[in-house]
């Protein structure tokens, strides 16, 4: 085995674990103050991710025409893209265009925040903390409660929400904890576990083959070094799977929130 | 540097500078997206729908209007062709008046004419017996004094004054003709 490859062994922790999501302050003197994980690579991408957004979109929705120019007709495709097929699907042509902003944000920091997964010199996704998709999952919470308490007043939300119509009245102890428990706490719990999840599932899965791969390398077994060839094949094939998992897990994502203030603004449960 | 509780559920529990940092960033994402970009697009929807539902009616328009003018202008001209039938057969009509009347002029002409040349004639008739009935009354009284004339002196010369008096009458015509 080469030289190179031992300094790399040296540095190697496998199998790789939740250790591997932690990320040093780019600042060492930060590192016991209050803005300890405020300047981090996570951090950084978070930061380009949106400065990449609002870049694009002012860029490109500078001077609208009626008839597009290609730039223009990219950040139109986005927007109409969720506008369309989320929004205005689920939420019917009213409210699907007063929500399709939000909606759109949300999908295009996601799909974006998602991506860093692949890029190379990155290649984690802010989204594998869960602190990200949590504060997602918490606004998403926010606006269709918003919104439910808003057209049905509190408690005619609540009972809205909690209580299913058409079910018998003796099951209702039994059913109006399990649908508050599920309609108000657990989705946004879900939400961001989901994306969470996937996105550390995914960082970890790149790892252990792309790690696994130099593993290999090091045994003196001639055999098993060239199986980390194969190892690495993985390593590509899964960064595309992971490719897929981005854009579907943002979708996702969208999908359930528009879902979930539909379910609100309905009339019945 | 983010320190993993041992056992891995330290990774479920978020670390609050980076709820902070996201909520910061999402929430300017959020501010710049849509109060700067997506109400825009929604405008320029707006707009493009406005252009095309507006073509759209303004080819309508001309369509109509074209079809107006159309339906107009085939009125006008059956207009025209009853107008000009009417005329053709006004202008008939007043041939065969005017021909008529041309006929009529023409036969009460010819009327006219023939009566006055009858009228002449009969007028001549009538001075020529009138003249005539003179003529023979002096040519009698004439005859009659010559007879008597030539009885009393010689009834040869009766005889010639007969052939005579003939004579004169066979003269007679030419110079009556020259008046």
């Amino acid at each position: 085995m080469t030289d190179s490859a031992k300094v790399l062994a040296s540095d190697l922790h496998f199998p790789p674990g939740t250790d591997s999501f932690n990320f040093r302050d780019w600042f060492a003197g930060l590192s016991d103050t209050a803005l300890a994980n405020v300047f981090t690579t996570i951090t950084f991408a978070v930061w380009l991710t949106v400065a990449i957004l609002i870049v694009f979109f002012l860029w490109a929705y500078r001077k609208p025409r009626i008839v597009p120019t290609k730039r223009q007709w990219l950040a139109e495709s986005a927007y109409g893209f969720v506008r369309n097929t989320v929004s205005i699907e689920v939420l019917g042509k009213r409210h699907g265009v007063r929500f399709a902003p939000y909606l759109t944000t949300l999908f295009l920091f996601i799909i974006l925040m998602n991506f860093w997964a692949i890029v190379p010199a990155v290649q984690i996704s802010p989204n594998s903390h869960i602190a990200f998709p949590a504060t997602l999952g918490i606004l998403s919470w926010a606006i269709y409660n918003w919104v439910g308490v808003k057209k049905h007043g509190f408690l005619g939300y609540l009972k809205a929400t909690c209580v299913p119509p058409g079910a018998p009245v003796f099951i209702y102890p039994l059913l109006i904890p399990i649908e508050f428990l599920q309609n108000l706490i657990l989705r946004p719990v879900t939400l961001a576990l989901r994306l969470f999840a996937n996105m550390f599932a995914g960082h970890l899965i790149l790892l252990v083959f792309t790690l696994g791969g130099f593993v290999l390398l090091q045994s003196d077994n001639l055999l098993i070094q060239s199986v980390s060839v194969v190892s690495w094949a993985f390593a590509i094939a899964m960064t595309f799977f992971e490719l897929i998992v981005i854009a579907l897990q943002a979708y996702v994502f969208t999908l359930l929130t528009a879902l979930y203030i539909q379910g609100s603004l309905a009339d019945e449960h | 540097m983010i320190h993993a509780a041992e056992g891995g559920a330290g990774i479920l529990i978020p670390v609050w500078q980076e709820i902070v940092v996201g909520a910061i960033a999402f929430g300017l994402l959020c501010y710049v997206l849509m109060k700067f970009v997506f109400p825009r697009m929604e405008k320029t929807f707006e707009a493009r729908v406005d252009a095309i539902e507006g073509g759209i009616e303004r080819a309508e328009r001309a369509q109509e209007d074209a079809d107006r003018t159309l339906e107009e202008y085939r009125r006008k001209l059956a207009g025209a062709q009853e107008e000009a039938a009417a005329i053709r057969d006004e202008a008939r009509a007043d041939a065969v008046a005017a021909k008529e009347e041309i006929l009529t002029g023409a036969r009460e002409e010819a009327n006219r004419i023939i009566a006055a040349g009858h009228a002449q004639v009969e007028a001549s008739r009538q001075q020529l017996v009138r003249e005539l009935r003179s003529e023979v009354g002096n040519l009698a009284v004439d005859l009659a004094g010559k007879i008597i004339s030539q009885r009393l002196a010689d009834d040869d010369s009766v005889e010639r004054t007969v052939d005579q008096f003939l004579a004169e009458m066979s003269d007679e015509p030419e110079a009556s003709g020259a008046r």
